[in-house]
């Protein structure tokens, strides 16, 4: 973890922060969202109060660096048999929202397995483990933003929030960014997938281009010949301000 | 190159799998970071009240100079990492070990009172709840800028308060919808 820190010296108090961009609206899911039954016990009623940005939310942690191991990104090298299922490579650039690369920042991954089933105690999904596959990958994104994993093609799972409901097959995504303010954690599909009309949790997201910044591409330039099908997914973090905000 | 941020999504009933399993951190200050050492116990509730069983806390906060260990700046932080992050347990708590952060510059000449930034993820919750923790009888609070743009009766919420029996432990109840609610900040 790096040690480094920022100066906030008390005897000069007037620092200034360049606050970063809000969103624009519908491009976000909203708290609440009935169709998604969880919601309605936890989203907030009450309206968010605007919070100006200071030094807390322009300034963010380092975290992970020193606990990432190249094996990390490739989620078949796990453990000592091969994973079953449709092997993939999933990649991409991290950028923010001038378009600038968000280099060597941590990404985090996590999935079920290619038969809808995660390997966790709490998922009673009667579909099959796979001892060869655990599905969490982790890495650092390289100088220029981009990043890469091989790993297995989730399959789809039923989740209970309505009638034969359906998760469409899906790669978590978490991510930290520079700062308190673009931490975000989000989920990768795949596409042409026919569950994303009948998802509450995708279809969450009111506009529909925002939507689809989600569905990833199939890519033939990074599938590799008689191995594995390429997915590409960018993701875009908050960018800043253009100038800086004196008060 | 469409350049609109990624939307959020929730992370999910198994977020373990991926971040608090593989990686939690419960010390935000380890023995050698300078300070008041104190222990922040979060129980996050939901509409009904009951515990949060599944949900995640993440936390960002100043050292007790009041200084970030931000990733682009230059100064020694021996200890202090700033970052913590754990799962809820079945009863909706976790604990986190730290010190007390210090006064932290605001907008213009404003000083921010001791304050911890909170993140709330969790099944259920489509895209991070953001929140502060402030320390009850705290002199600075009064003047803190942000507590100032919080209504009244609703300030209580971002309110920590030590416990009778150990005063360095700290309780801070998330409740996330309905009575008593906390107040959720739009960052």
């Amino acid at each position: 973890m790096s040690s480094s820190l920022i100066q906030s010296e008390s005897n000069n108090p007037e620092i200034s922060v360049v606050p970063f961009r809000r969103h624009e609206p519908g491009t976000q899911p909203d708290y609440f969202y009935p169709a998604y039954r969880t919601t309605r016990l936890r989203a907030p009623s009450q309206p968010l109060i605007f919070l100006p940005h200071t030094l807390s939310e322009v300034t963010g942690p380092v975290f992970g660096h020193s606990s990432v191991h190249p094996n990390d990104r490739d989620l078949t090298l796990q453990h000592t048999g091969e994973p079953l299922g449709e092997r993939i490579v999933v990649s991409g650039r991290v950028v923010d929202g001038d378009g600038h690369a968000v280099s060597n920042s941590l990404i985090e991954i996590w999935q079920a397995n290619a038969a809808g089933r995660y390997a966790h105690a709490k998922d009673d999904h009667p579909a099959s483990l796979d001892p060869n596959f655990t599905g969490t990958g982790r890495t650092l994104t390289d100088r220029e933003g981009f990043y890469s994993f091989v790993t297995i093609k989730p399959g789809a799972y039923p989740w209970r929030n309505h009638d034969n409901a359906w998760r469409p097959a899906h790669i978590h995504f978490s991510l930290f960014g520079p700062a308190f303010v673009t931490r975000l954690i989000t989920q990768m599909y795949f596409p042409g997938d026919p569950l994303f009309a009948y998802d509450p949790i995708l279809q969450s997201i009111a506009d529909e281009r925002a939507r689809r910044r989600l569905v990833s591409k199939f890519d033939l330039e990074t599938t590799k010949p008689e191995w594995a099908l390429g997915y590409r997914f960018d993701i875009v973090l908050r960018g800043r301000e253009s100038t800086p905000l004196e008060r | 190159m469409d350049l609109t941020p990624t939307p959020s999504q929730t992370v999910g009933p198994y977020l373990h799998l991926g971040l608090t399993d593989r990686q939690s951190l419960s010390r935000v200050a380890d023995d050698r970071a300078k300070g008041e050492r104190v222990w922040l116990i979060f129980r996050v509730l939901d509409g009904e009240g009951l515990p949060v069983p599944d949900a995640m806390i993440e936390l960002w906060q100043a050292d007790s100079e009041g200084n970030y260990a931000h990733h682009d700046s230059s100064a020694d932080g021996a200890g202090f990492g700033g970052f913590g992050r754990q799962a809820t347990a079945e009863d909706g708590s976790c604990t986190f070990e730290t010190i007390r952060p210090g006064c932290v510059a605001g907008p213009g000449k404003t000083v921010q009172a001791p304050h911890i930034n909170v993140s709330i993820l969790g099944r259920g919750i489509l895209k991070r709840l953001s929140t502060r923790l402030y320390f009850a009888g705290e002199p600075a609070n009064a003047a803190d800028p942000i507590l100032a743009l919080v209504p009244d009766n609703r300030r209580p919420t971002l309110l920590a308060h030590p416990d009778t029996a150990r005063t360095s432990n700290w309780i801070f109840d998330v409740r996330l919808r309905g009575e008593g609610e906390t107040v959720f900040f739009d960052v």
